[in-house]
């Protein structure tokens, strides 16, 4: 072991010896290592950050969409199978074991205060879309059924509109203003950030489905954007999605061409396409990040081929007062590997930079983990074991007489 | 033709190998260095080189030798044969009675660590590396542990007259003290033979004397046996026997009767040196 310090010991001295080549020569491993830390801190955290977003969504949720694209929606559309408020009540009346359903359209709209005017979210929803979003009325009420079904002139608002609208007043009691009609605010939601898609789910206020088609949106009297179940766990959602169908395909005859006017998502399926995603993003970054440091490791072992030719007289020396072929090999293997480890090092510093700069500009929480630094670690030094190889090697095989004779 | 048989050559490689207080003794029998029949040749290109051709010879422990030669005598070849760095075509070397000349490439190197200090024309000190540091060399390649390691250089250097300088670097030092380090390196680790290839070449009259003195000073108080090549004659006139080598072989092997007169003894000349 002490053997083991003390060759890392002349290494550093040699490295010591040349400090601005050493450094030049590390820049490469350095930056892969670097890359390397900062991407899988970045992966990590990305995933965590989009994890978080889809529970935001509420849980064990399942969508049902109006199919879009392929030309098909619009004959979908022609012929009237779009999703609507019947829909939901069908749903709602035959899928039993349901923990609630609702519906959702939205547009934006300039929304007034007494204080303030603001482009706001407006969403139609019905009595259970708090429950289903898993919101919480954190000042005033919920909305009710009466509400809903009498198309009331009532709404909740969210975090980010309340405070665009009323700044840090609380809004519930004041009402707000949308073309000429106003609508009293009866409760506050607790705040939940963005969506997996990039929406503030805080940017919004949300009204009874009847008084949003009659006041905000005329036009689509019954049409809904979205219909959304919860199911009481997450062994339950696939059977209810099942029903769930049935009870769309009875309601939706099938088109002409036989294709569904809806479609039928649950929150697993976002997961897996994050995932998905996410997966593919890995692998490329980590791949860039690989080849930064197999670039940073030829940079190595070009410098310790140099290096070894300029130091044949040392290396002639050593082997005539006594060193054997494998002490000239552990000599400059050690060297290799000292340096790329001192890069990795330097590489973790420059990481966690990196990372405090992109938890600035992303606002994420992202950290350089144990599993990060021992990765880190563990490439440099074998880096420096494979791209050291050759000119230790190439070190230990000089002959003494030639080598000596090198001026 | 072999007076030691192999495995007794193998016991004593060992015997040195642990660094047996015991080696030493066991070498001064026989003749210290015996070449039998050596050669070398070098194949280049379509040419063979004779470069030592059936050299006999035979050096006692605690002699003086200096071997002399125009370029391309086949001198650096000798030395390079004696000190273990080549081996030779063809014939026996034996060093302490060990057949050195068919052992394997690390063997090799443990001989050399062991039985063979090198003193170099250019001195071939390790660049920005202490004194001291570079007097531990040889025992790094023994595995001597640091505190024994710098204790043994410190003598070393000491007996160079040296001990001031411990932790000057080449550089820091002139011509005749950085071959005195050298000196030190090559004694660190006691052998019985000292190889000195031009050692004065690189240096003025007056740090030549100073360095010869001190290499006499060895021969006389510790009973090293020291090979030294040269082309000055005033140096090889000090020699107890002086070598001619042409054309790849020993031309001329002559005793020097009586020590040149009109210098000053080792141990004053050491004393004396700044």
């Amino acid at each position: 072991m002490s053997a083991i310090w003390e060759s890392v010991w002349l290494a550093l001295c040699s490295i010591g010896r040349s400090k601005l080549r050493s450094m030049l020569t590390v820049l490469g491993v350095l930056i892969g290592t670097a890359a390397v830390v900062t991407v899988v801190a970045l992966g990590e955290s990305a995933r965590e950050q989009v994890s978080a977003q889809i529970q935001s969504l509420g849980s064990n949720l399942i969508y049902i969409f109006n199919a879009s694209g392929e030309g098909q929606s619009q004959a979908g559309e022609r012929a009237g199978y779009r999703l609507s408020v019947r829909d939901a009540e069908a749903i709602r009346r035959q899928v039993t074991g349901l923990k609630a359903i609702t519906v959702y359209s939205s547009t934006a709209a300039q929304v007034g205060s007494e204080f303030e005017s603001a482009r706001v979210d407006v969403v139609g929803a019905d009595q259970d879309y708090v429950t289903v979003r898993g919101y919480e009325v954190v000042s005033g009420r919920d909305l009710t059924l009466l509400e809903v079904q009498g198309k009331a002139k009532v709404c909740l608002i969210g975090q980010t509109a309340s405070t665009k609208l009323f700044g840090s007043a609380d809004p519930v009691g004041h009402s707000v203003r949308i073309g000429r009609h106003r609508f009293s605010v009866v409760g506050r939601l607790s705040p939940k950030g963005q969506t997996p898609f990039g929406t503030d789910q805080d940017d919004r206020i949300i009204m009874p489905i009847g008084s949003w088609h009659a006041r905000v949106s005329p036009g689509k009297a019954g049409r809904v954007d979205m219909i959304i179940a919860s199911a009481p766990d997450s062994a339950t959602v696939d059977g209810l999605r099942n029903q769930m169908d049935q009870v769309m395909l009875e309601q939706h005859r099938t088109p002409p061409d036989g294709k569904r006017s809806y479609r039928l998502l649950t929150q697993d399926t976002f997961r897996q396409n994050e995932e998905e995603i996410y997966g593919v993003l890995s692998v490329v970054l980590v791949s860039v990040a690989a080849i930064s440091l197999f670039v940073g490791g030829v940079g190595v072992m070009n410098i310790m081929l140099v290096s070894v030719n300029e130091r044949r007289r040392e290396i002639g020396t050593r082997l005539a007062v006594g060193a054997r072929r494998r002490d000239i090999r552990w000599q400059f293997l050690a060297e290799a590997m000292t340096l790329t480890t001192l890069g990795g090092i330097a590489g973790l510093g420059l990481a966690q930079g990196g990372i405090e700069v992109l938890e600035d500009r992303l606002g994420w929480a992202m950290q350089l983990n144990f599993a990060a630094v021992l990765t880190a670690l563990g490439t440099s030094l074998t880096l420096g074991l494979v791209f050291g190889l050759l000119p230790a090697q190439r070190a230990a095989r000089l002959d003494p007489i030639e080598a000596l004779r090198h001026e | 033709m072999a007076r030691a048989p192999a495995h007794t050559s193998r016991r004593q490689l060992r015997l040195i190998a642990e660094g047996s207080a015991r080696t030493a003794d066991e070498l001064v029998g026989s003749p210290l260095i015996e070449l039998e029949g050596v050669g070398k040749d070098y194949v280049t290109g379509p040419e063979v080189v004779h470069a030592l051709i059936d050299v006999e010879l035979s050096i006692p422990r605690g002699q003086f030798v200096a071997i002399v030669g125009a370029s391309g005598s086949g001198k650096s070849t000798l030395m390079n044969i004696l000190g273990c760095l080549d081996r030779p075509s063809y014939g026996q070397y034996r060093l302490g009675g060990v057949d050195v000349g068919v052992r394997s490439v690390d063997d090799r190197a443990l001989v050399r660590n062991r039985l063979i200090g090198f003193v170099f024309q250019g001195f071939n000190l390790l660049p920005r590396t202490s004194a001291l540091e570079n007097v531990e060399l040889p025992l790094l390649y023994r595995g001597t542990p640091k505190r024994e390691r710098r204790r043994l250089a410190l003598q070393a250097l000491d007996q160079v007259g040296l001990l001031g300088r411990a932790s000057h670097r080449p550089n820091e030092l002139s011509g005749g003290q950085q071959q005195r380090v050298a000196i030190a390196r090559a004694l660190v680790t006691r052998p019985p033979v000292l190889l000195a290839d031009e050692p004065t070449g690189n240096l003025d009259s007056k740090t030549t004397r100073e360095v010869m003195d001190l290499l006499e000073q060895l021969v006389a108080d510790e009973g090293i046996t020291l090979v030294l090549v040269t082309h000055e004659e005033d140096i090889a006139a000090r020699a107890h026997r002086v070598i001619s080598v042409r054309d790849g072989k020993i031309e001329r092997d002559d005793y020097n009767t009586s020590p040149p007169s009109g210098r000053p003894s080792g141990p004053t000349a050491l004393e004396s040196a700044p």
